[in-house]
């Protein structure tokens, strides 16, 4: 079976996450994952088998006392030098910030192709296939590499599949300082994890709100609404740049994307840019007082109402249900 | 200091973008813009430039329909412009692209090169990383907010876990998120000036990139059915009940 490279980024408390877990379970549909790290300092040992029981069949473990501190390269020398080692036909990072530009970087140092947001992976013939779904999900491109291999960020939450639990071996060694310059990292702040509510990106339903929510304390009702439907919290740009909401809860063309089971726009007009990064989802809601609102052509279910009316309503009647 | 934008055309969000379903390629057959990331870019160039002493150049590479792009950023302030048009660039996946565009800005010469973090058609987000990678210099990239000093460069980094605060040497890549302010407008003067700015047009044999070819092979491209509109209603006092029995009926609640 071939090699599979998977750049694993620990989350808080050294765990091995959903999206890592994800993305060894695509890997294990084409080849033998195989699972890359750079830390400071040793590996624990219930972080090592929490990656085997996600599917890593080894584990490449780099120390470099710079991975904090210097922007990317160590990740970047970390893949290279266990490429060179194992001769992969495919790596695969998370498709962030950080995942697209150590891919990028690595796509330039191993002279591979590289495709970007990828939500589904297979083998076919003996070369890894992967499917992107472009502008704004308006098309579904399948894609493959040549002359070398595969190097994929994978969207959030789209891969999953059967892994087979192993105990991996593991290999330890001390990354070199890098000859690459870096940018310097001086301090990171933490974007808060304000709630129990799912993640935006990977939430199986989101409730979003527009600028029809008028105010910063009034968009606490899109809150209220997720809270009783068990969904994230999403917001138009319209919302985020009048202030209601960190960017963080962007979704659209320049935010996240996302493409739950239900997705809930309360106050959204539904400009194209909003529409581009939520019209895959499965059900969409909207409630809006324009019935003219481009959000309807869209809409599986729409209501032409004044949301302070209809979502205190439908708040309770969703608590009633649950009685 | 001497400072060169990355611009790109994009075709415009606002209109029905579509794909060659034979190639995969974007078509570019519709209303074309200069995808508004690259003019944030080229805002932060041009309010160094305004306080203290910068040339501005501006680099693109696309098909002919770019040069608009390069005219309408001269018109705002930029010095000059520098257009990479060759049909063999058609197509180009981005270890191409950044290749073919590290030779120009290698033969160019510069401090500080801006882009935007991500463009609004391929959102490939990692090119100028890669460019900093062929020319072995540093990237400060996704960056929030941009410091431009004498010899480095700093800004507060986007994450989707958090920022950080990270800084480089100059000379250095840096690309910018929408948090950067808008472009300015162009004046009646600044476009008559830009008539006489110098715009360049580079071929790629002048700039010796024959390799990497690229690499990504588009196998099949299938257009995503169209959403249709469902039920809509006017809410009469029954609407939250309706839609509470449609969720129960779709098994959402």
């Amino acid at each position: 079976m071939p090699n599979i490279l998977v750049l694993i980024r620990l989350s808080t408390h050294d765990t091995v996450d959903a999206h890592a877990t994800a993305l060894l379970a695509g890997a294990a549909r084409l080849g033998t994952p195989i699972a890359v790290l750079v830390t400071d300092g040793p590996l624990g040992d219930g972080t090592i088998a929490a990656l085997g029981r996600a599917g890593a069949a080894e584990v490449r473990h780099y120390i470099s006392p710079e991975v904090d501190s210097a922007l990317l390269t160590p990740m970047v020398d970390a893949l290279a030098t266990a490429a060179a080692d194992t001769a992969p036909v495919a790596v695969l990072t998370e498709n962030t910030i950080d995942g697209r530009e150590v891919a990028g970087r690595l796509a330039v140092r191993l002279d591979a192709g590289m495709i970007v947001d990828v939500v589904d992976l297979r083998a076919a013939e003996g070369r890894a296939v992967a499917t992107t779904s472009v502008l704004g999900g308006s098309y579904t491109v399948e894609s493959a590499v040549e002359g070398g291999p595969l190097i994929a960020t994978v969207r959030q939450g789209s891969l999953e599949g059967p892994v087979t639990v192993t105990e991996p071996e593991v290999r330890s060694e001390a990354l070199p300082v890098s000859a690459v310059p870096s940018a310097a990292v001086e301090g990171v702040s933490e974007t808060p994890v304000a709630s129990n509510r799912p993640e935006l990106r990977t939430a199986a339903r989101v409730v979003s709100g527009g600028r029809g929510l008028q105010s910063r304390e009034r968009f606490a009702l899109v809150e209220q609404l997720a809270d009783a439907l068990g969904a994230a919290v999403g917001a138009s740009r319209a919302a985020v740049d009048a202030g209601y909401v960190p960017q963080s809860a962007q979704v659209g063309q320049t935010g996240v994307t996302v493409s739950p089971q239900l997705y809930v726009a309360l106050g959204i007009s539904g400009a194209i840019q909003h529409r581009t990064g939520m019209q895959t989802a499965k059900t969409i809601v909207a409630i809006n007082k324009d019935p003219d609102a481009p959000i309807f052509d869209i809409a599986d279910f729409g209501v032409v109402g004044d949301v302070f009316t209809v979502v205190p309503q439908l708040i309770e009647k969703i608590e009633a249900d649950r009685r | 200091m001497k400072i060169i934008v990355l611009i790109k055309q994009v075709p415009d969000t606002y209109g029905d973008r579509r794909l060659d379903q034979a190639t995969g390629r974007i078509d570019r057959g519709g209303d074309l813009v200069v995808d508004e990331i690259t003019e944030r870019a080229m805002e932060v160039a041009l309010k160094e430039k305004d306080a203290r002493k910068a040339e501005v150049v501006l680099l693109t590479m696309g098909p002919a329909s770019s040069v608009d792009v390069l005219r309408k950023g001269l018109a705002l302030g930029a010095d000059r412009a520098v257009h990479i048009l060759d049909e063999d660039l058609a197509g180009s996946d981005m270890l191409r692209t950044s290749a073919v565009l590290a030779a120009a800005l290698r033969r160019e010469g510069f401090d500080l090169v801006i882009a935007g973090n991500e463009s609004t058609d391929g959102r490939g987000g990692a090119l100028a990383a890669m460019i900093a990678e062929r020319l072995g210099l540093p990237h400060a990239t996704s960056l929030n907010t941009v410091a431009i000093g004498a010899d480095n460069v700093a800004g507060e980094r986007a994450g989707e876990q958090g920022t950080r605060a990270i800084h480089a040497e100059l000379p250095a890549i840096v690309s910018v998120t929408e948090r950067n302010p808008e472009a300015r407008f162009p004046s009646f003067k600044g476009s008559m000036r830009a008539k006489k700015k110098p715009l360049d047009t580079v071929a790629l044999a002048e700039l010796g990139v024959a390799e990497p070819a690229s690499r990504t092979t588009v196998l099949t491209a299938t257009r995503r059915p169209a959403r249709a509109a469902g039920r809509k209603i006017a809410d009469d006092g029954t609407a939250a009940a309706e839609l509470a029995e449609f969720l129960t009926s779709s098994r959402l609640i």
